[in-house]
């Protein structure tokens, strides 16, 4: 099980700033549950995220890791424990979800950009309409990130005119735009062409080495073994077992684990 | 035994695309008589053209009265279309029973519906919100204040006067500008997660969907009164101009929701997760691509509604395709083609409005085409 799959990036990860606070608690999850109707989907989740955690979140489908960290945002209801984010407890309470929204960036399998509007709109119009961020100003914004996820020559462009992997880069610009302390990826490379995953990998890691609290779910495991400070894995809705990538992956301990690692790295 | 190994040594180059056969004869050949049935087909075509055309010709202008004729030339036998007549009552096919002294007033309001409504259609005009105001605000109010008058001078005009082209395009008019929002509302409601707006615009929308309109202006004209307190009277204009806007909201509310149904769940969550609240996600994310998709539904709507507004002669109203109903019987024109001649002049203004908006709605869905559809 030491074979794990080639890196992402040939080049070391710039550390210096990738540091987890010891004190400063990101995420805290206590005894979450949800069902789909009569379904329980996710069983007693207790979680904590200290700030500057790269968290990977692997297991298979249907084991409802996507549901976990859609429920961070609030996308899908928990109906048992607590979701505090950035201090905020979620509750039925529209407007404390609409602040937890606001400082949680995500990125979507499907990239979801706006078709109707441009890539520089795509990127406006949340600043511009959440934060009450000037136009010119928010405009700025979008360009400097467009330039860091490397397509400012696109700003005019709509979605359909870019490949999956621009798109997706322009996903993680657009959440970038809001400025968020947390960002959530939903397998951000589960729907592209192989020759783009790498582009999109690429952003990840930039953003990883400047800092920013992470939690992806995703299927790279290359990203989790070079970027990750956590691995978690899940299965039927639980969280099997959690550990640094170098030992989850050289040193599996549930049997759930080890079958899942074997399938998944050859 | 076969070598499957394959190295392409040089690249191909684009090469130009081969020359269309194009030229009059190659037309001909591809587009009429491609095949023996095509070629039958052409053939029966051009038949029935030879012999319907000549006549149209000879009808409608030909062996036609012009303008300006006397009814005896109309009374000719085998005369065609008697444009005398269409010509002679040309006012009261616009304005009814307006006062005749009285016609510059709503000449006025047409005007005002051409130089403010006609730039507000055309997006690359300057001034768009100070035109949006003028044509929401200021000219609706201002209309009524030149039509009905009883202010400022001007000589009370009870709508019961009022008819014509004015009447059709007054209740059109408003009907569009108030049934699309009033749709859009409603359908959101349709949607909503509150029990009583949701069950009240269902409600709503179909019971206005299950019922003719003829019942709905009906309804208008002879039950609301009886639910009003004694004395009030409502304005029959006003009567007809709710009943139509309200029947064609509850139309457009689920052509909307149409619409709404084909946007996937991602764009919902994008939104949510950027933090837009509920009006911006839909006014800015959902409603935009909604609307975009169901352009031809809404504007079958619109067409749809300005043909309907011959219904309200039902409440009494006297619009265009009723006023000349009612010159169709006028003795000092009695002849051959008179009636004949007033529905065809009346079909040809309806087509005239229906195909422009028809027309322009066209031009809207090559504009909005962002060619996002992969």
């Amino acid at each position: 099980m030491s074979d794990v799959s080639p890196v992402v990036v040939d080049r070391d990860i710039d550390t210096t700033n990738m540091q987890v606070s010891k004190t400063e608690v990101a995420i805290e999850i206590i005894g979450m549950n949800k069902w789909f109707g009569d379904f329980h989907v996710l069983r007693d989740i207790n979680l904590r995220v200290m700030r500057g955690e790269r968290i990977v979140i692997a297991g298979p489908s249907g084991s409802g890791k996507s549901t976990l960290i859609r429920c961070i945002n609030r996308l899908e209801e928990h109906q048992k424990g607590q979701i505090i984010v950035n201090g905020v407890e979620l509750t039925s309470d529209l407007r404390r979800v609409d602040e937890v929204r606001r400082e949680v960036g995500m990125v979507f399998q499907h990239f979801n950009l706006f078709p109707h509007l441009t890539i520089l709109q795509n990127l406006t119009l949340a600043p511009i309409w959440v934060r009450g961020v000037p136009k010119a100003k928010a405009e700025e914004t979008a360009m400097m990130y467009l330039e860091r996820v490397r397509i400012p020559e696109q700003a005019g462009k709509y979605p359909g005119q870019l490949s999956g992997g621009q798109q997706q880069r322009v996903a993680i610009a657009r959440s970038l735009c809001m400025n968020p302390r947390i960002m959530l990826f939903d397998e951000p490379t589960s729907a592209l062409d192989p020759e783009m995953v790498k582009e999109v990998l690429e952003v990840m890691i930039s953003l990883a080495e400047e800092g920013m609290t992470m939690i992806c779910v995703t299927h790279e495991m290359g990203f989790a073994r070079q970027v990750a400070n956590r691995v978690i894995f899940m299965d039927q809705g639980q969280i099997i077992e959690q550990n640094e990538p170098e030992a989850f992956f050289s040193n599996p301990q549930h049997e759930r684990t080890k079958l899942f690692l074997s399938q998944i790295l050859h | 035994m076969t070598d499957i190994a394959f190295v392409r040594s040089e690249m191909a180059t684009a090469q130009p695309a081969p020359r269309r056969v194009s030229g009059m004869i190659a037309w001909l050949h591809k587009n009429l008589f491609a095949s023996i049935s095509d070629s039958v087909m052409t053939i029966i075509a051009v038949l029935f053209l030879l012999w319907i055309v000549p006549q149209l010709y000879g009808f409608l202008i030909g062996r036609a009265v012009p303008p300006g004729g006397t009814v005896e030339q109309c009374r000719v036998e085998n005369v065609g279309a008697c444009w005398a007549y269409i010509a002679s009552e040309i006012e009261f096919f616009t304005y009814g029973f307006y006062p005749m002294a009285e016609y510059w007033r709503p000449n006025i309001v047409f005007a005002m519906l051409a130089l403010i409504g006609l730039p507000l259609l055309w997006p690359s005009a300057p001034f768009k919100i100070a035109n949006a105001l003028l044509f929401f605000i200021v000219f609706p109010i201002a209309s009524v204040i030149l039509l009905s008058g009883g202010m400022f001078g001007l000589r009370y005009v009870p709508t019961e006067q009022w008819g014509g082209l004015l009447v059709t395009l007054i209740i059109s008019v408003f009907g569009i500008c108030v049934s699309l929002p009033l749709g859009i509302l409603l359908a959101l409601g349709r949607q909503s997660k509150l029990p009583i707006i949701k069950t009240l615009c269902v409600a709503f929308i179909e019971l206005i969907r299950a019922v003719p309109l003829i019942t709905v202006l009906f309804m208008a004209s002879i039950m609301l009164p009886l639910f009003m307190p004694q004395g009030t009277t409502v304005d029959k204009l006003l009567r007809a101009l709710v009943g139509v806007t309200l029947f064609s909201s509850a139309y457009m509310a689920e052509v909307v929701r149409g619409g709404m149904q084909a946007i996937g769940r991602g764009q919902y969550e994008a939104a949510q997760a950027l933090g837009l609240g509920y009006w911006r996600r839909m006014g800015f994310v959902i409603l935009p691509q909604a609307l975009k998709h169901v352009i031809p539904g809404i504007v079958g709507n619109f067409i749809s509604l300005f043909k309907d507004t011959s219904l309200v002669y039902i409440v009494g109203m006297k619009d265009l395709l009723e006023a000349v109903k009612t010159k169709n019987d006028a003795i000092e024109w009695a002849s051959p083609t008179q009636s004949v001649t007033g529905y065809i002049f009346a079909a040809a203004v309806f087509w005239i409005f229906c195909f422009s908006i028809s027309r322009y709605s066209r031009y809207w869905e090559r504009r909005l085409n962002t060619g996002h559809k992969r």
